[in-house]
């Protein structure tokens, strides 16, 4: 199988894409984000968890959340490129909401197959679900997972949960026997308790999930497959919020740069400005061409998807750290203030930076696959 | 990376048939000669002979100017040239020795010349029989293309042009040189014409070609002096003082941001001579000893050769991206990375491969013992030739700032 040209990339998913930022730019301005999640400085909102839950019910409403699920089970059933387009805009707002939490847990779903259809159904119905798949070391490894199901219960703690208090369901990988099963657990299911972490971003929440022998039946008894089938959605994704986000950084800091004079210039004058703008572009449109091309090769070339996936991510972690850290410095004084809106997308971006692997991580797997893993 | 196939009308199926049909069964066969790494260091006539019978015979076969009208001996096709280039380089075809005219002057002949030379001097460009080559830069005028001082003195219907242009590549080769100059020494930008010069005809009669020799040893590049050569004024583009213009079709095709495909090399070089691309430098790693081990399992070699990978690809994905409407925000903000991004990579890819070979890397040209007979560090030094010419990587990186990101004109 070969990739269209287009990416698979069609009329519909530029519709999708256009309609998204509008309604960001309508319904969700920066400076609502900020009031939102950090109008006043309090060291315990670290944990906190702000968001504008009837704000995404209208995404809900308006299909988005259904997007990747597939139509069998009443959902849109778009390619992943549409998807990633739409989480590019989510990126963009930095829009606190379960959408790529919940889309992690549909690729995962939908690679299960038939036993996974009513999980699926609900989502498109509107209930939203995160994956607890990983470990206290952030081993992004689910066979490596702590979680254990004995007798038909679940005990063991799964960590760094995305938007875990934002979620109805969990995704949860548990040690069966040989084999890692997957569960589908209400997030209130007796024996289910929500640890919050505090963490660094503060348009997102994450917690660990302790799991005190709660009763659950598998919705797939052997799931490394499906995981291993889904995770090149998860980093490409993941991948796409993170040019969005970089897409406003670099703006913001244009703006800024034409905006701000010295020395009798505006700063974008001066080619020690222009220059590293010029460079965090450039990477923006190499990840962005990585993210459509590992999209496209999710639905069009399996065999290929994780490489490229691969690519997607490795290539977007070191342009959150590039576009993060340039954009801080060119703002200067004021650049480095909570006033100042830019540590928002800081923060969100070192929290994407590392979620699911950083550059180094991806490389080291993609060197397994292009040139054979080192005996 | 994949096909595009599918997608093609119905007359780039027809096409591309026609392209495969016809490389099948006339493709040429190797050469009796070393070629160079590219056109642009063309040296021995013999060289040249053999690359400009192939270009003649796939211009007969109608696989350059494709998208040119055939008035002025194109193929009137419509998106042809994209198909034709696929195919040549599918078929590891050698590389078209009239690469400054295909590129560069074709399309700003055809912009700005009168129908009647277009006419003239198209279908021997196309076809290779006269070569091009390009007086933009002099010894006072790099990035600041603008300042040049070479001079066109009117005398009635002629000119008299005197001046000194540098870094001219295939001039030794050249019937033809576009030839950016001065009508008027009282304004910067609108004292500059424009004009198409035969010097070939002319050596010894005003124009002098001398060789420059560049830092790698080869030859190739020229200075190329007039002292009185008269000109006549229909060989002038556009009108007086719209130079700069007129030079910006020259130079936006040159980077690769033009709406005129041009005829690009084709795949031959990667199989008789040395290619600068990631997969060279894995056989490199590949077949290199590091503490005991291939240098390919050094973990941090596997990430930087992983890093180069991907910008690799991401630049080949970006001239994919370039053509999805949904896409993109800003027309030319991908095409105009092009120049930079291949030069820069390519360059990465040179200073990797010198790490790689380690002790080695030093051994040159006509060393038994060097690694890819010393291509590397040849390949390496003349990466510079690439983000120095055709505006500076620095020069690009201001045009990218000031065009698509909007920020102030820097001095």
């Amino acid at each position: 199988m070969t990739q269209p040209d287009n990416f698979g990339f069609e009329e519909e998913a530029a519709l999708l894409k256009d309609s998204a930022r509008k309604f960001f730019a309508d319904n969700f301005t920066t400076d609502k984000l900020h009031t939102m999640v950090a109008a006043d400085f309090e060291p315990e909102r670290m944990s906190g968890c702000h968001w504008d839950a009837a704000l995404w019910q209208q995404l809900v409403e308006l299909g988005w959340a259904a997007v990747a699920v597939p139509e069998s089970a009443g959902g849109l059933g778009m390619p992943l490129s549409a998807v990633a387009g739409l989480v590019e805009e989510v990126g963009r707002a930095a829009f606190p909401c379960p959408l790529l939490a919940t889309l992690n847990a549909v690729y995962v779903l939908a690679a299960i197959g038939a036993d996974a259809e009513t999980a699926l159904t609900e989502i498109a119905e509107g209930r939203t679900a995160s994956l607890a798949t990983i470990n206290r070391d952030g081993a992004w490894d689910a066979a490596l997972t702590e979680v254990v199901c004995d007798a038909g219960t679940l005990s063991g703690t799964a960590w760094f949960v995305q938007d875990a208090r934002k979620v109805d369901r969990l995704l949860v990988a548990a040690r069966n026997g040989e084999r890692i099963a997957l569960y589908w657990v209400p997030i209130d299911a007796p024996g289910v308790t929500v640890q919050p972490d505090a963490i660094v971003d503060l348009t997102r929440d994450q917690a660990h999930i302790a799991f005190d022998s709660v009763a659950a039946e598998p919705v797939c008894a052997d799931g490394l497959p499906a995981l291993q089938q889904a995770m090149p959605a998860v980093w490409t994704l993941l991948a796409a919020d993170i040019t969005g986000a970089a897409e406003w950084q670099l703006q913001t800091t244009v703006d800024y740069a034409n905006a701000r004079q010295q020395f009798d210039h505006s700063l974008g004058f001066f080619q020690a400005v222009k220059h590293p703008l010029v460079d965090v572009m450039i990477h923006i449109d190499q990840s962005k061409s990585l993210v459509y091309n590992a999209a496209c090769a999710f639905d069009f070339e399996p065999d290929e998807a994780a490489r490229f996936a691969h690519m997607a991510k490795a290539s977007a972690s070191d342009l959150a750290a590039f576009a993060s850290g340039r954009a801080v410095q060119f703002h200067g004084g004021i650049g480095f203030t909570w006033e100042c809106f830019l540590h928002l997308y800081f923060k969100r971006q070192t929290h994407s930076q590392m979620l699911w692997g950083d550059g180094p991580w991806h490389r080291a797997r993609m060197a397994d696959i292009v040139l054979g893993k080192v005996a | 990376m994949t096909e595009s196939a599918h997608q093609d009308t119905p007359e780039q199926v027809e096409f591309r048939e026609h392209c495969r049909t016809w490389l099948a069964a006339n493709k040429p066969g190797e050469p009796g000669v070393r070629l160079p790494l590219s056109p642009l260091e063309i040296m021995t006539q013999e060289q040249l002979d053999y690359l400009q019978a192939w270009q003649k015979a796939a211009y007969d076969a109608g696989m350059i100017g494709c998208d040119y009208p055939v008035t002025v001996g194109g193929g009137s096709r419509s998106d042809c040239q994209r198909i034709a280039n696929e195919e040549m380089k599918g078929a590891r075809t050698p590389f078209l020795p009239n690469v400054i005219g295909l590129g560069m002057a074709a399309p700003t002949v055809f912009y700005h010349a009168q129908d009647e030379l277009k006419e003239r001097l198209l279908p021997r460009l196309f076809s290779g029989e006269d070569i091009w080559c390009q007086g933009f830069s002099e010894p006072g005028a790099g990035s600041d293309l603008a300042s040049v001082q070479t001079f066109a003195e009117r005398k009635g219907d002629k000119w008299l042009i005197n001046g000194h242009k540098v870094w001219t590549s295939l001039a030794h080769f050249a019937e033809w040189m576009i030839l950016l100059l001065r009508t008027d020494r009282s304004h910067k930008y609108d004292g500059l014409s424009y004009f198409v010069v035969p010097i070939r005809s002319a050596l010894g009669n005003g124009v002098t070609v001398r060789p420059l020799i560049k830092m790698t040893g080869e030859t190739g590049f020229n200075e190329v002096i007039f002292e009185d050569l008269e000109v006549d004024d229909s060989y002038r583009l556009d009108e007086l003082g719209k130079g700069w213009q007129v030079a910006m079709t020259t130079l936006l095709h040159e980077r690769g941001a033009g709406d005129l495909k041009t005829p690009s090399a084709g795949g031959m070089k990667s199989k008789t001579t040395h290619s600068t691309t990631t997969s060279s430098l894995i056989d490199l790693a590949r077949n290199t000893m590091r503490n005991g081990r291939p240098a390919l399992e050094d973990p941090l070699l596997r990430d930087q050769i992983m890093q180069l990978i991907i910008r690799e690809a991401g630049l080949g994905i970006n001239q994919r991206r370039a053509r999805v409407a949904g896409l993109q925000d800003h027309p030319s903000r991908l095409l105009l990375q092009n120049k930079l991004l291949a030069s820069e990579i390519a360059q990465d890819i040179g200073a990797l491969a010198l790490e790689i070979a380690g002790a080695s890397a030093s051994l040159y040209l006509g060393d038994s013992n060097a690694p890819a007979g010393g291509q590397w560090p040849l390949s390496y030094m003349n990466s510079y030739g690439m983000t120095i010419a055709a505006g500076t990587s620095e020069v690009q990186r201001n045009i990218l700032g000031e065009r698509v990101l909007g920020l102030a004109k820097s001095k």
